[in-house]
């Protein structure tokens, strides 16, 4: 068995996309967003509920990989019941691990499962994939946040 | 096995890149010749060999040099002319590739001249277009109010003519179809089609991006009423460069086409207040073209023409054949698209349930396999197959049976590495 392979396809990824949490679009929420991975056709609709500064729900429907899956669902794991700010802040330090070309040491205790993540950083093609719905989440959380600020910034 | 190329060991070795190893010291399996294909020998040599010995800019230096790079670069055309049996070499033009050969028909045909098209008036396409076929299509029908209209796909991959007398009416003024699908494999009947459009006085365009590599065209030899008026290839995918793509028109259509690019080499005269143009094909030639890459372009139908497209057909339908076969036996495995080598090109598109393309596509590649996985920039073909995305094969003339062998296992293997049995 290819070690390679075995980095990339860690267990917990497995596990997540075969057992995906957090799966389905919900009621109430704030904002919603549709993002798509050109390159590959890669679709999730991503909402989230925010309570006083709380992420209090991230649901979401995707079409993609097992990584794209799995990310999607470590994501929610992640943030459901943060802070915004500390939802943010795990959100850079993921973006981080995924840029980091495999050099950068993840931090289990920021990022639980998601170092599992880690070696999807040495897959130039696939980092797109784990990161799709991570992107989704920051868009529509900050749309949420502040709806006026982000139309002002898109217009 | 029958068919297959009578040297294909030597014909392998005038492709380095065949030897390459990848990963832990797996041969390279190469499997995205629909991609886009791999270069022989001498396709590299006579494109080092200009840079090294001929370069200058053509039509335009008054040197030696100029001189001889611009009989390389109209030798290229002779060579693409010979290639697809153009009526007149003059009818060959150079661009940049498929995409802007396609933009070029529906660019110039949404501005004014003979064959302007104008609101009520309709375009047919069909819903297994690349989305270079669709695109530009639907801007000209944005900016010039027709209307686009197109050919359906039925259950087995085929184009549905059942509807063609209601597409093609009086109203239609372009018919702009692919002749073998980058998706399906399909080949279409573009002949047939042709005289129907033709009879209504339409233009037709055809995608060849896929045929060329594949099947042996002879427009001469076309009855009038079936031959295309318009027809893209791109040069990579016929083992020549990237960067050099060829639009071949009837001079008649050609003639009547407005300019695309305004520029240098166009030219007949030019004053402040406008200009004149060059006849075909200079006249859609803006710019210093692709030299180098038209040369090379030469030098790779010069080795198409070698091996005899008759033979590399033949290759390609018994190396699809046993494709089609193996893959059949990988459980849970549908192929999208004809099932029968003798209909379709070399392009494989599948899907296994329970694994995305993307990931078939990554566990083949740490065996040394590539392959393609996503929408092959055919997103309505695949959204009328419920499906999202797939994974796809698609061999060449180098390709070996024992390639195929390699893939299969490689199925095999990706379905146990994601527990599928």
């Amino acid at each position: 068995m290819s070690t390679d392979l075995d980095a990339l396809y860690q267990e917990i990824i497995l596990d997540h996309y075969k057992h995906p949490h957090h799966r389905g679009l919900r009621e109430p929420f704030e904002a919603e967003v549709h993002h798509v991975n050109p390159t590959c056709g890669d679709e999730v609709t991503l909402r989230v509920h925010l309570t006083d500064g709380r992420v209090d729900d991230v649901s979401y429907d995707a079409l993609g990989c097992s990584i794209s899956q799995a990310s999607a669902s470590v994501l929610t794991d992640l943030v459901i019941g943060k802070p915004v700010d500390d939802a943010m802040r795990i959100h850079d330090e993921f973006l981080t691990l995924m840029q980091g070309k495999g050099q950068v040491e993840p931090d289990e205790e920021v990022l639980e499962d998601g170092i599992a993540f880690a070696g999807v950083a040495k897959f130039p093609a696939r980092i797109k994939c784990a990161l799709l719905s991570w992107m989704a989440w920051k868009d529509a959380t900050l749309s949420a946040v502040d709806p006026v600020e982000t139309k002002k910034e898109s217009l | 096995m029958d068919g297959l190329l009578p040297d294909l060991e030597v014909v392998r070795k005038d492709f380095p890149i065949l030897s390459r190893a990848l990963g832990d010291g797996w041969p390279l399996v190469y499997l995205d010749s629909a991609n886009t294909s791999q270069k022989p020998q001498v396709v590299i040599d006579t494109m080092v060999d200009h840079l090294e010995r001929h370069n200058a800019n053509i039509a335009r230096a008054m040197h030696q040099l100029g001189a001889e790079a611009t009989a390389a670069y109209e030798e290229a055309r002779d060579k693409v002319a010979s290639f697809l049996g153009a009526p007149e070499r003059d009818e060959v033009v150079f661009l940049k590739n498929a995409t802007e050969a396609l933009n070029l028909a529906a660019n110039t045909l949404a501005w004014a001249g003979d064959r302007q098209v104008g609101p009520g008036d309709e375009v047919v396409i069909t819903e297994m277009e690349h989305h270079s076929n669709i695109v530009p299509w639907q801007l000209l029908c944005e900016r010039t109010g027709a209307t686009l209209r197109w050919f359906g796909i039925t259950e087995d991959g085929r184009l549905d003519l059942s509807s063609v007398d209601e597409l093609i009416t009086e109203r239609t003024k372009v018919v702009s179809l692919v002749w073998v699908s980058n998706m399906l494999g399909t080949i279409n009947p573009i002949g047939e089609i042709a005289r129907r459009a033709h009879a209504v006085g339409a233009l037709v365009v055809v995608d060849a991006s896929q045929a060329a590599p594949q099947l042996p065209i002879d427009l001469a030899a076309m009855p009038d009423e079936e031959r295309p008026d318009l027809l893209a290839f791109t040069g990579h995918k016929v083992v020549g460069p990237t960067g050099i793509g060829v639009l071949w028109g009837r001079r008649a259509v050609l003639d009547q086409l407005p300019p695309f690019l305004g520029g240098g080499e166009m030219i007949e005269t030019v004053t402040m207040e406008r200009s004149t143009y060059a006849p075909i094909p200079h006249k859609f030639e803006a710019g210093t073209p692709p030299i180098v890459e038209a040369v090379g372009l030469g030098a790779a139908v010069d080795y198409l023409s070698v091996l005899g497209m008759e033979s590399v057909q033949r290759h390609e339908r018994a190396i699809t054949a046993y494709a089609l076969e193996g893959l059949q036996t990988v459980p849970g495995l549908t192929v999208l698209g004809p099932l029968d080598a003798a209909e379709r090109g070399g392009a494989i598109s599948f899907e296994i349930p329970g694994v995305h393309p993307h990931d078939v596509a990554t566990v083949l590649d740490s065996r040394g396999i590539a392959v393609r996985a996503g929408h092959h920039c055919a997103k309505p073909a695949h959204a009328h197959f419920g499906v999202q995305s797939s994974t796809r094969m698609s061999s060449y003339l180098y390709t070996a049976p024992a390639e195929i062998d390699a893939l299969v296992e490689g199925l095999e293997y990706t379905r146990s590495y994601f527990k599928l049995d």
